[in-house]
């Protein structure tokens, strides 16, 4: 747009090799320093049971989502967000909802959830009835809350991430302060796309906070086997973006890199690119062979690593009782059930949904 | 309370498959997310988790057991204090919502063959709106397309201060075919954005532009680049709104020239409008005159629903009388009749009309009147004014600058087939592009193009003069 990005005053090209030091404003690693000066966030015991709470009910809704595949009730493809829960809720506790958008692919029934978006019309959506949040027309992939300035739900691997490239654009030209959250995994951060988007948004710096939620695998094909630069956080690099290497499966630093990074954005307007670290225990979709890793490797991580056991671990620690959060648990798991009836005993779209939402305008 | 335990799917198709191996045994205590089972189908095995917690119960299919159908109980999973014996086992064959279909194997489309058939309900119609009345006595100033489509774009951009325009060279180069000149100067570069090029990126920037609630004009330099787009403009601009259930607008234009140019070989020379006028969800325009270019473009930009604008360069530099009115603004989905006619129907749309026109003077001095229309939407098509034409003159042929196979001519013939066969005297013929590459050498190109003789020539075989 109108500004040109801060660059030095100094012709680039004229000068011979140059050190990062001597290249004052660029601000590549000092994010990451902040962050790791002090990784986790510090949260209160209310705070931290709302994130148990959120991270739990992902959990159990797509578990609830996998039964329902399972019966026959979900159809085409579901990507299930297992293992990545602390990715959206530490990232999406931290925007303001009333100014910041969020895009996402098409592993997207945790990011509406974070944002406390009722799961009977996720559910029912997922079982393709009219409850559900896009009238049954959008399925498992695409999914929207245009209320929550929520923008889907996409299943080109990699479009959300010049989509979200528009929406900060939008926030930039409307001036109304608020930011884009892009996430995309480490299989679209191969997508040409992508680096397009971060040259034209470094370029117009605008405001949007990538976020490569790095799994391990793109689909069946672990990073290392798809990608000559695994650290993916490097990779704004050649475009001026300040990258930061976040541990995804610790709720409170992902929270906590937010921070740093959403101050930097409205601050400075530029894009920041976080890579959050995370696993999935379930496959790609429903259908997965999986045999492309070993039992032994999911099990490590879920033994060790869990996102929603160490926040559980920590609230013991800090003095909740096991009693309590098993009561937690039990609420979750009705709250689940009661989506997953709802969804089972709502009506399909009227056969003439068929024709409607084409187009808005009658020609 | 305890709970069924059933064959579960791999995927919608799966009918039935493998009870490979029971990880746990009768009596062991089973968590949430620990693997019970694991399944398998000739294409994949899956692990077959515990979403509940409970001590596993009877097994009722043993390991090893092939042809399970989907929804069979497999197994009981017993609650808190409930022993398997309490428990009554269930039939051990398949539940309701197992298919009773003896046919083994995946394949079976679920959902898609039901055995009476589906019905479909009635496809809901909508009528054109016909152009505005020029009032009398308004003035007309001969004007270039060129400047028509800047002069709408402009007029937009002074009303809705949402409308921008993005594109490689739109802003201080002027335009690469300065379509865009002068706008940078009256609206600034907030509003005027020069993009790097890269079409794929800045299609999609431009389509996240509309969903957040922007009015964005993307300039492709030509349409030949847009098939570097071409995913954004379908799969983002153009389904949203129904993924969405109608609550994601995406109101965006895309527009550019588009067709052959004059010796700029295969690559940069092709007609997109039958690739874009398949897709439900886009509105696609391709006007011939100023005039229309004008009030389509405005059209285009107010509407709600993306828009594809194809323009056409060798049209660019050509003047026709536009009405100084303030607001000229022309309905979508309508199209034109350039030229009344008694014997025969042409019609075409962009750079074709031109030459339909030049050929029904050729045809007035062989005796032949004919009626020559301007499709300027190619969706939704207005085939009520193609078949009214039909109806009145009993002969049609389709004038395209473009491909024949699979075209926007084919499209108009499978219309006077289904709905106007009637009132067909002759089949009705399509003047087209050949079916090649555009070659560069002068001399191949004109064989490659449409020209107003070739049309003559159909029209006089479709009145049987030849």
């Amino acid at each position: 747009m109108a500004q040109s990005p801060k660059k030095p005053a100094k012709s680039k090209k004229a000068s011979s090799a140059k050190s990062a030091q001597s290249d004052a404003e660029f601000v590549l690693h000092s994010l990451q320093d902040a962050h790791e000066k002090s990784p986790r966030y510090d949260a209160s015991e209310e705070e931290m049971m709302q994130f148990y709470e959120q991270m739990l009910l992902i959990r159990r809704f797509e578990e609830k989502a996998g039964q329902l595949y399972g019966l026959g009730l979900i159809g085409g493809f579901c990507h299930l967000y297992i293992g990545q829960e602390a990715v959206a809720i530490g990232l999406q506790s931290a925007l303001d909802n009333d100014r910041d958008s969020v895009i996402t692919g098409y592993r997207d029934h945790g990011h509406m959830l974070a944002y406390g978006i009722d799961p009977n019309v996720i559910m029912a959506e997922l079982t393709g009835r009219q409850a559900g949040i896009s009238k049954g027309k959008g399925g498992s992939m695409h999914m929207f809350s245009t209320e929550h300035k929520f923008y889907g739900g996409h299943g080109i691997v990699g479009a959300q991430v010049s989509l979200g490239g528009g929406l900060a654009l939008a926030h930039k030209y409307k001036d109304d302060g608020g930011l884009c959250l892009a996430y995309f995994g480490d299989g679209a951060a191969n997508q040409g796309q992508v680096y397009e988007t971060f040259n034209m948004a470094s370029l117009w710096q605008l405001p949007i906070v990538f976020v490569i939620e790095n799994n391990g695998y793109a689909m069946g094909t672990a990073v290392k086997r798809s990608s000559a630069e695994t650290e993916f956080h490097r990779r704004g690099t050649a475009f001026r973006i300040p990258g930061m290497d976040v541990n995804g499966m610790d709720v409170l630093e992902v929270r906590n890199a937010a921070e740093i990074a959403f101050k930097h954005v409205r601050e400075n307007g530029g894009p920041v690119l976080i890579e959050c670290n995370t696993y999935r225990y379930r496959g790609h979709s429903m259908s997965d062979p999986a045999k492309y890793r070993s039992r032994e490797e999911v099990q490590e991580k879920r033994d060790h690593h869990d996102p929603i056991e160490g926040l559980k671990k920590a609230l013991i620690d800090g003095g909740k009782s096991e009693a309590d959060l098993k009561a937690i648990d039990k609420a979750i798991r009705a709250r689940v059930a009661e989506a997953a009836d709802f969804s089972e005993s709502s009506p399909e779209p009227e056969p003439q949904e068929l024709y409607t939402d084409v187009l808005v305008e009658n020609y | 309370m305890a709970v069924e335990l059933k064959m579960p799917a791999l995927s919608p198709t799966m009918e039935e498959g493998t009870l490979a191996k029971w990880l746990k045994q009768e009596g062991d205590l089973v968590q949430p997310g620990d693997i019970i089972a694991e399944i398998e189908t000739d294409k994949a095995t899956m692990e077959f988790e515990a979403i509940d917690e409970g001590t596993l119960g009877k097994i009722m299919v043993e390991e090893g057991t092939e042809n399970i159908a989907v929804g069979t109980v497999i197994a009981m999973l017993m609650g808190e204090g409930e022993e398997a014996d309490d428990v009554p086992a269930p039939a051990a064959a398949a539940e309701e919502n197992a298919t009773s279909d003896p046919a083994p194997g995946e394949g079976k489309d679920v959902g898609r063959d039901e055995p009476g058939g589906i019905s479909v309900p009635e496809k809901p119609q909508s009528q054109p709106k016909s152009d505005p009345t020029i009032p009398e006595g308004t003035s007309f100033t001969s004007t270039s397309v060129r400047e028509a489509l800047r002069d709408g774009m402009a007029e937009e951009m002074r009303r809705d201060d949402r409308v921008f325009v993005m594109g490689e060279e739109v802003a201080e180069y002027q335009g690469a075919y300065k379509v865009t000149q002068g706008l940078l100067d009256e609206f600034g570069p907030k509003r005027v954005i020069d993009t790097p090029i890269t079409e794929y990126g800045f299609a999609g920037i431009g389509t996240g532009a509309a969903m957040g609630g922007l009015r964005p004009i993307v300039e492709f330099m030509t349409f030949n680049f847009a098939m570097q787009a071409i995913d954004h403009i379908i799969n983002s601009a153009a389904k949203t709104n129904y993924m969405s259930g109608g609550q994601m607008r995406c109101p965006v234009v895309f527009r550019g020239p588009n067709g052959a140019a004059s010796r700029v070989g295969a690559q940069h020379s092709q007609n997109y409008g039958p690739w874009y006028a398949s897709v439900p969800g886009l509105v696609v325009i391709a006007p011939y005159d100023a005039a229309d270019a004008k009030g389509l473009m405005k059209a285009a930009i107010r509407s709600e629903d993306p828009v594809v604008f194809l323009e056409n360069e060798l049209v660019y530099g050509r003047s026709f009388d536009v009405p100084d009115l303030d607001d000229h603004v022309l309905p979508i989905g309508k199209a034109r009749i350039m030229r009344e006619g008694s014997d025969v129907t042409i019609v075409s749309y962009s750079i074709g009309v031109g030459l339909s026109l030049e050929a029904a003077d050729e045809l007035a001095g062989q005796g032949i009147d004919a009626e020559v229309i301007d499709l300027r939407t190619l969706r939704p098509l207005d085939t009520q004014t193609i078949l009214d034409s039909l109806a009145k003159t009993n002969r049609l042929v389709i004038a395209e600058e473009g491909w024949p196979v699979c075209s926007i001519a084919s499209e108009v013939i499978a219309v006077c087939m289904e709905q106007g066969f009637d009132h067909l005297d002759a089949p009705v013929l399509r003047v087209c592009n050949e079916d090649v590459p555009l070659p560069y050498a002068a001399n191949l190109e004109k064989i490659a193009l449409i020209d107003a003789p070739r049309i003559v020539e159909a029209v006089k075989k479709v009145c049987y003069k030849d």
